[in-house]
């Protein structure tokens, strides 16, 4: 306990709302003396104790367990019990901006609604399916192997940084998101879990399910508890080809298209993987004007044309052999 | 310093969408005189996608692009974000597992070759802020761009996820603040420009299976950087400069607004600052037109 602890003067920028009285919400400042001990959420109990009362935020366990504190600070989700607030002010500098986790569904101050959280997650079953013998004999045994299997998703806490951090959940309304892709992922990767398909098939259908992420990584950036939830997206997406419920679907042709153009020319062709993703009419009346004008700035290249790659019989060897799906 | 030496992993895209980044990368290494051997013998990464459909073979794939940089004993360096993320995730899967790393070298020793880890993976900006140095890079200005704002936009696949990538450079870099083209703007004379977008997605990967969200993205960044007052904007990815240099039309829908601006890759940049022709970049090819040289 030797290392001496430091401070710093720091301006707060609040993000301040009520949803009954307020008809926009606006950003109260603070100024602050803070000390290296303090995590942001001492921050917050500092800001309701010595300067307003009514200042409203979700916490519980302070330990980083309850998921509750989740906002954002400059931008980064975080969650508030367990973000030293000087390390954050190393990042940002030392004025600190600090938000509700989604300001468009904010209700007070950093509570917000997470109602649509809740529902993606009822949307794919996040329970255990299994018929249970009622007169069991032994024990449902899990292997400490096959728990490993689970990839930590069950450390999942449930805070929704991931979630609010995800652009594609912040622009499309019926994106699962990472957060219930993770919990999809938890029982698919569990032994006991013969839901199979029917969960899957939730999680593969187009415009809600994993074919549109952007894989952007904010989630495996922000989560607090290291669970990589777009780690667990690709292993969604290799369980759904596994599994042969992938229908030639744009996104799941795209996939497979590089398998067969690596094996082809070792590069990508791409002009081919967008017409093999898409059919030729398709591609021509999507990309059409957009292809020409790419063609005439010499950004296309004829089939005649494709560069391969050196040694192309080795990349040719290791497709067969490496290939480890079927579609 | 002695001559810096590279082994180049070029992708794809540089060698069909975006001829003007493999040459303006050559006449960059020129005036900085580091040599670029060209990995001929790399295939596609498969560009975060085909892990999707195989991901034991995308591992094979990667390893073995690798293996030929080591075979040189050379760092290799990669040009597109996408290609860092995935031979930078190969190496580190196979660094830390050795059980998965002998399952791949079973299958390259089909084709006589071994992946050992011995060569590091880095992208060419890094490359050039880590070996050569933003001082040096300074040193060689010959038009600063003082007349220019500069938007950087970063592209996802080279900060994030940070723990991964800032184990393939030596400058750290935060994804929530990052800080490097920005050097290399202000190391070049120009101006560089702060705003929401420099950090978030383009929206390339799902560019075919969700056409509206990845143009609300690029349309987002283009104004992003547009309402920042840039004249310009700057990336390292050829993935996130076709989406922001081509896709105006689908992105100004999106965003209900028009939003077009030149987009330059980072290597045009710094061949700009340098004294590079726009011929030798490669300008003609951009289809948002590059008119302030
Ligand atoms: S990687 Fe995919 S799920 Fe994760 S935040 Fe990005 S778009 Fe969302
Ligand atoms: S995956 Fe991580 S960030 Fe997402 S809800 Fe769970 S604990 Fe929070
Ligand atoms: S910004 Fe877009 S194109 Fe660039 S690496 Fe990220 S997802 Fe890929
Ligand atoms: S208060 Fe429970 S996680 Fe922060």
């Amino acid at each position: 306990m030797s290392e001496s602890i430091t401070t710093k003067n720091v301006t707060f920028k609040v993000f301040r709302f009520n949803k009954d009285t307020d008809y926009l919400p606006y950003y109260k400042e603070y100024k602050m003396e803070v000390t290296s001990e303090e995590v942001v959420l001492d921050i917050l109990n500092r800001i309701k104790w010595e300067h307003d009362g009514s200042f409203s935020y979700r916490r519980s366990c302070r330990h980083g367990i309850c998921g509750a504190c989740a906002m954002k600070v400059n931008g980064k989700g975080t969650l508030a019990c367990k973000e030293n607030m000087l390390d954050l002010v190393e990042l940002f500098g030392d004025e600190i901006v600090i938000e509700p986790s989604s300001i468009k569904r904010a209700v007070k101050d950093l509570i917000i609604d997470k109602g649509d959280f809740w529902e993606k997650h009822d949307q794919i079953q996040p329970y255990l399916i299994s018929e249970i013998d009622e007169h069991p004999e032994m024990e449902c045994a899990v292997s400490p192997e096959e728990s490993e299997r689970l990839l930590e998703a069950d450390l999942c806490i449930q805070c929704g940084a991931c979630h609010y951090s995800c652009p594609v959940v912040e622009l499309n309304e019926d994106f699962i998101g990472p957060a219930a892709f993770v919990k999809a992922y938890r029982f698919e990767a569990d032994v006991r879990d013969e839901a199979h398909n029917a969960r899957l098939e939730e999680v593969g259908l187009p415009s809600q399910g994993v074919w549109d992420c952007v894989k952007c990584y904010e989630c495996a950036e922000v989560c607090p508890k290291e669970i990589n939830p777009i780690e667990k997206i690709t292993k969604l997406h290799n369980m759904i080809f596994d599994a042969g419920i992938s229908n030639n679907k744009v996104a799941e042709r795209h996939a497979v298209g590089f398998a067969h153009s690596i094996k082809k020319h070792g590069l990508l062709d791409e002009a081919e993987l967008v017409r093999y993703s898409e059919g030729t009419v398709p591609m021509l009346v999507k990309h059409g004007k957009v292809g020409f004008k790419m063609f005439t700035k010499g950004k296309v290249v004829m089939p005649w044309n494709m560069p391969k790659s050196d040694k192309l019989d080795e990349i040719k060897t290791l497709v067969k052999s490496s290939m480890t799906s079927k579609y | 310093m002695g001559k810096l030496q590279y082994a180049l992993f070029t992708g794809c895209t540089a060698k069909e969408s975006t001829p003007e980044q493999l040459k303006s990368t050559y006449a960059v290494a020129e005036k900085l005189g580091i040599e670029l051997i060209e990995l001929s013998e790399a295939s596609c990464c498969g560009a975060s996608h085909l892990q999707d459909y195989d991901d034991f073979l995308s591992l094979v794939l990667n390893a073995r692009n690798i293996c030929y940089a080591e075979s040189r004993g050379m760092t290799m360096v990669t040009i597109c974000n996408t290609c860092q993320l995935n031979t930078a995730m190969t190496k580190h899967r196979l660094d830390k597992d050795p059980e998965l790393k002998a399952r791949v070298n079973e299958k390259l020793a089909e084709v006589g070759l071994e992946y050992k880890g011995t060569s590091e993976i880095t992208h060419f900006l890094y490359a050039i802020i880590d070996d050569f140095g933003l001082d040096a890079i300074r040193e060689k200005v010959v038009t600063p761009l003082s007349q220019f704002n500069i938007a950087p936009f970063y592209g996802c696949h080279n900060i994030r996820p940070s723990e991964l990538q800032n184990e393939t450079h030596r400058s750290a870099e935060n994804p929530y603040n990052p800080n490097s083209l920005d050097d290399l703007i202000i190391a070049l004379g120009g101006v560089n420009v702060d705003y929401e977008e420099k950090n978030k997605c383009c929206g390339f990967h799902a560019e075919l299976q969700a056409p509206k969200t990845a143009a609300a993205l690029t349309g987002k960044a283009l104004m992003g950087a547009m309402d920042a007052n840039a004249d310009w904007m700057v990336t390292p990815c050829p993935l996130c400069h076709l989406k922001l240099d081509t896709q105006y039309e689908h992105a100004s829908h999106a965003v209900g607004r028009d939003v077009k601006m030149p987009v330059l890759h980072m290597q045009q940049m710094v061949g700009l600052a340098l004294g590079c022709t726009p011929a030798e970049l490669g300008l003609e090819h951009h289809v948002s037109d590059v008119d302030f040289v």
